[in-house]
C-alpha cells in the first residue's frame, strides 16, 4: 500500500500538522513532513478526526435488501466519514444465532468501505422471553460484545437482569431500547401538546425513563454495565446523570435527528419525521445538547433506518418508523454542538470515535491520532455549506429529514486503515 | 376560504360565518318541494370512505346531490392498506376519474392533510373524520344548530357565537369531534369547557383555547349549551374508567341533571347515542335535545362547503336557477 501525506490538517481541532500514512497505519505527526514518494492530500482549513464509529447501525441484510445491504449502508457510512459500524440486529431472520452474525460479518468484510461489528439479539427473535445464545455469538468470528434487541425493549425485568448478569462473562454489554411497551401501545409521536392536537397517539416520556430507571437500578445491582440506546428525553438524561453519579456503569448515547428536531414537525403529517424514540420538545433538544456536552451522554449514534419510499410515501398511521442519519451525522453534530460552542473538533472526535469504540469494545478504532496507531480517519471541511439532496446518497434508501436543509461540513476525506474509501466526498 | 376543508383551525372568523350564512340559504332550499339547486352541474364529488360511517356518508352524498354534483361513493374499508393498496394509489385513481371533490373518511389521524398536501390530487380535500384528529364539518354543524337555537335562524345571520358558554362532555381523547369543536367555537367567540374523566382528556390539553373541568354538576348551569360525546363502552376495558354505570353517574346526562342547566340551553349529541352511558333516553328525546336537527343541519352544512369549495364567485340561489331546476 502506498503512503500518503496530509499536509497541514488541525488534528483534532488543533493546530495544522502533517500526517503521514504508510500501509495501514499512521507512520509519522509532525509539523512538517517532507513528501517524498507519498501522495499528498493538501488539507488547508481541514479538520482531521480519528474515524467515525457507530454504534447502532441498521444494515437491514438480511431481509430487507429492498431499503438497504450491508454494501450499501457500508458506503453511505464512508461517505459520513465512518470507518465502523454497529449492525443492529433486527435482520430477518434476527441476528440471534452465531450463523447470522458471522454472515454480517463476512458481509463487511467483502464490503470494504467500513468495519461492520454485528450486534447480537439479546432474546431469541427480539422477543423478549427466551435468551439468544450470547456466548456463541460472542465466541463466533464476529466477536460479538454489544447486545440489544433494538426496536424492541427487553421488558421483562427477570430476562433483562440475567442478560445483564450473563455477559460479564466477556465483557459484553447490554444496549437497552427504553420503551415500555403498554405505555407505548398505539403510540406515533411524542405525548404532549403536538400529540394532542394532532391526535395522534401519545408515546410519553415517562415510558423512556422508567425502563432507563429499573435498569440503571437492575445494572447497578448484578454490578453489570448496561448502555441505553438513543435517549430522547430530559428526563432520561437526569436519571442516567444520576447513575453516573452513584459510580455505576451506565453509557447513553444520543442520535443527530434527537439534537436538532423536535415534535414540531409533526404537525405536516409527513412521515419522514416519524421516528422511534418519537422527535420529542424543544427542552428535549436543548438538554440532550447540554448532556451531550457535559458526558452524561456519552456518544452519538446514528440510529441510521433506511426504509423504501413506499413506506414513507403514505398516511403517518401507515408509515414506518425511522430516519437515515449516516450521511448527514456529522454535519448535524457540527451544527448543533460545534457551531453552538457545546463541543471542541476534540470533544467530536470523543463522542463519535473514542467513546462508542470504549464502549462497544472495538479493537482498532477510536484511537488517537499518532504514530503506530490504525490509519482509520476522517477529513472533514467545516467551512463546507451545502443543502441535503437525498437523491445523491449512497444509501439505498431516501428517508431523511434534512430534505432542502441546509447544513454545515462536509467529509471530504476518509481513510479505512490507510485505504482511502472517500476522495474529495465521493466514495473511492 | 381555503382549496380544502382538513381542520376548523383553517376557517377564520369570517369564513366560518359564511359558512353557516350559505347554510341557512341551503336550509331553505330544503323546505321548498323541490330540493335542488345546479350549481354543482357536471362536476364530480367523491365520498372516499376507509370506515364505516353511513350517516356522515349520506349526509355528503344529499348535500352533493342536492347542489347536483355527480357522486361516486368509494368505500375503501378493509380494501386499502389491507389488501396492499396505498393512500396514494387510491388518490392517483380518484385523479385519472376527474375528481372536483374528495370528501375523505379516515382511521388514521392526518390522511386528509396529506391527501391536501403532498400533491397526489388536484380536487378540493373534505374531511370527513380523520381518526382522532378532526371532523370540521360536524364542527361546523353544530354551531350551525347553536346558533339558531341560541341566537336565532334570522337574527343569527351575520353573527357569531361571541360569549355562548358551552360544555362538551365525555371521551375527548379519542374524540374528533371535540377537537373541531374547540377549535371552532373558539374562533366564533364561544367559551368552551370540557368536561371528562382525567383519563380522557389529552396530555397537552393545557395548550387548548378552553377550560377543563372534572365535575359536570358544577359546569351545568353556566351552559348555554351541552354537547354529549359518544363514549365507547370498550374503554372501560383500557381502564379509562371502572365500569359504564360509575361513568354513567359522574358524567351522563340525566334528567335531574338537566333540570340544572339554564332555561334556554340546549343539548347537543353528535351521534349515535348510546342511551343509558352518556345520556338517558328522556334527555334523548326532549325538546331540549338537538341530536335530530343536527342531522338536518348536517346536509345544510355540506351543501355550503361543498358549493363553497368549489361553486366559485356564483351566488348559491337564485331564483331562475330554481325555475330551472323545475
Amino acid at each position: 500500500m502506498s503512503k500518503i501525506l496530509i499536509r497541514g490538517a488541525k488534528v483534532l481541532g488543533g493546530e495544522p500538522q502533517d500526517v503521514l500514512i504508510d500501509g495501514g497505519t499512521i507512520a509519522e505527526v509532525a509539523s512538517s513532513i517532507e513528501a517524498g514518494d507519498a501522495t499528498v492530500i493538501e488539507a488547508d482549513g481541514q479538520i482531521l478526526l480519528p474515524g467515525l464509529v457507530d454504534l447502532h447501525t441498521h444494515l437491514r441484510e438480511p431481509g430487507r435488501e429492498d431499503s438497504e445491504t450491508v454494501l450499501t449502508g457500508t458506503r453511505a457510512a464512508a461517505i459520513g466519514g465512518f470507518t465502523a459500524v454497529h449492525a443492529m440486529a433486527n435482520t430477518f431472520p434476527v441476528a440471534d444465532t452465531a450463523g447470522v452474525v458471522e454472515q454480517v460479518y463476512r458481509l463487511g468484510k467483502e464490503s470494504g468501505y467500513c468495519d461492520v461489528q454485528p450486534v447480537g439479539a439479546v432474546t431469541v427473535g427480539l422477543e423478549g422471553k427466551q435468551l439468544a445464545e450470547l456466548g456463541a455469538m460472542h465466541d463466533s468470528a464476529a466477536g460479538v460484545k454489544v447486545f440489544s434487541d433494538d426496536g424492541k425493549c427487553v421488558d421483562d425485568a427477570v430476562i433483562m437482569r440475567r442478560a445483564l448478569e450473563y455477559v460479564k462473562a466477556f465483557d459484553g454489554v447490554i444496549a437497552q431500547h427504553a420503551q415500555e411497551p403498554r405505555l407505548t401501545e398505539g403510540a406515533q409521536m411524542n405525548e404532549g401538546v403536538v400529540s394532542a392536537e394532532l391526535g395522534l397517539g401519545g408515546w410519553p416520556a415517562v415510558a423512556e425513563e422508567s425502563i432507563i430507571a429499573r435498569d440503571v437500578l437492575l445494572a447497578a445491582h448484578v454490578g453489570s454495565r448496561v448502555h441505553i440506546c438513543h435517549l430522547s428525553t430530559a428526563g432520561s438524561v437526569e436519571i442516567v446523570r444520576w447513575a453516573k453519579s452513584k459510580g455505576w456503569d451506565v453509557t447513553a448515547e444520543v442520535t443527530p435527528h434527537h439534537l436538532l428536531l423536535t415534535d414540531e414537525l409533526v404537525r405536516s403529517y409527513n412521515p419522514v419525521y416519524k421516528v422511534n424514540p418519537p422527535l420529542r420538545t424543544e427542552t428535549d433538544v436543548l438538554a440532550l445538547r447540554e448532556a451531550l456536552a457535559d458526558g452524561t451522554i456519552d456518544c452519538v449514534a446514528t440510529d441510521h433506518a433506511p426504509h423504501p419510499h413506499e413506506d414513507k410515501d403514505c398516511e403517518w398511521a401507515a408509515a414506518a418508523m425511522g430516519m437515515v442519519g449516516l450521511e448527514t451525522a456529522l454535519s448535524v453534530v457540527q451544527e448543533t454542538m460545534v457551531e453552538t460552542g457545546l463541543l471542541d473538533w476534540a470533544a467530536v472526535a470523543d463522542r463519535m470515535s473514542f467513546r462508542p469504540a470504549v464502549i462497544g469494545r472495538l479493537d482498532g478504532h477510536g484511537r488517537p491520532i499518532s504514530a503506530g496507531e490504525p490509519a482509520n480517519l476522517t477529513l472533514v471541511d467545516p467551512a463546507y455549506r451545502g443543502t441535503v439532496d437525498p437523491a445523491g446518497f449512497a444509501s439505498r434508501s431516501r428517508n431523511t429529514p434534512y430534505q432542502g436543509r441546509e447544513l454545515p461540513g462536509r467529509v471530504t476525506h476518509t481513510f479505512l486503515r490507510g485505504r482511502a474509501t472517500v476522495v474529495d466526498g465521493k466514495l473511492a | 376560504m381555503k382549496h380544502h376543508l382538513v381542520s376548523a383551525a383553517d376557517l377564520t372568523r369570517d369564513d366560518a360565518v359564511l359558512v353557516l350564512d350559505t347554510a341557512e340559504e341551503m336550509a331553505r332550499v330544503a323546505d321548498r318541494p323541490i330540493k335542488k339547486l345546479p350549481t354543482l352541474r357536471g362536476r364530480t364529488v367523491v365520498n372516499l370512505f376507509f370506515e364505516d360511517s353511513t350517516r356522515t356518508r349520506i349526509s355528503f352524498e344529499a348535500a352533493a346531490k342536492r347542489l347536483s354534483a355527480d357522486v361516486i361513493n368509494f368505500s375503501a374499508k378493509g380494501s386499502s392498506v389491507s389488501k396492499g393498496e396505498s393512500l396514494k394509489d387510491t388518490a392517483l385513481t380518484l385523479e385519472a376519474m376527474g375528481a372536483d371533490a374528495v370528501v375523505i373518511r379516515h382511521p388514521a389521524s392526518g390522511a386528509p392533510y396529506r391527501l391536501a398536501n403532498s400533491g397526489w390530487i388536484d380536487g378540493a380535500v373534505v374531511n370527513a373524520g380523520d381518526g382522532t384528529h378532526e371532523h370540521p364539518t360536524q364542527a361546523l354543524l353544530d354551531a350551525f344548530t347553536m346558533r339558531r337555537r341560541l341566537v336565532g335562524r334570522d337574527t343569527g345571520l351575520g353573527q357569531d357565537l361571541a360569549g355562548r358558554r358551552i360544555t362538551i362532555v365525555g371521551d375527548v381523547l379519542h374524540s374528533r369531534v371535540a377537537r373541531s369543536n374547540v377549535l371552532l367555537l373558539h374562533t366564533l367567540g364561544a367559551e368552551v369547557t370540557l368536561v371528562a374523566p382525567p383519563t380522557l382528556v389529552p396530555v397537552g390539553v393545557e395548550s387548548w383555547p378552553c377550560e377543563v373541568s372534572y365535575d359536570l354538576d358544577r359546569v351545568l348551569p353556566k351552559s348555554d349549551g351541552v354537547m354529549m360525546l359518544r363514549v365507547q363502552r370498550e374503554r372501560m376495558n383500557a381502564a379509562f374508567f371502572p365500569t359504564e354505570r360509575e361513568y354513567s353517574r359522574r358524567y351522563g346526562l340525566n334528567g335531574e341533571r338537566m333540570a340544572r342547566m339554564p332555561e334556554h340551553a340546549i343539548v347537543m349529541h353528535p351521534g349515535p347515542m348510546n342511551r343509558g352511558m352518556e345520556i338517558t333516553a328522556d334527555v334523548a328525546d326532549s325538546d331540549r335535545c338537538t341530536a335530530v336537527e343536527q342531522v338536518a343541519n348536517g346536509v345544510s352544512i355540506r351543501m355550503a362547503v361543498l358549493y363553497l369549495l368549489l361553486g366559485g364567485a356564483e351566488p348559491a340561489v337564485t331564483h331562475s336557477r330554481i325555475e330551472e331546476t323545475k
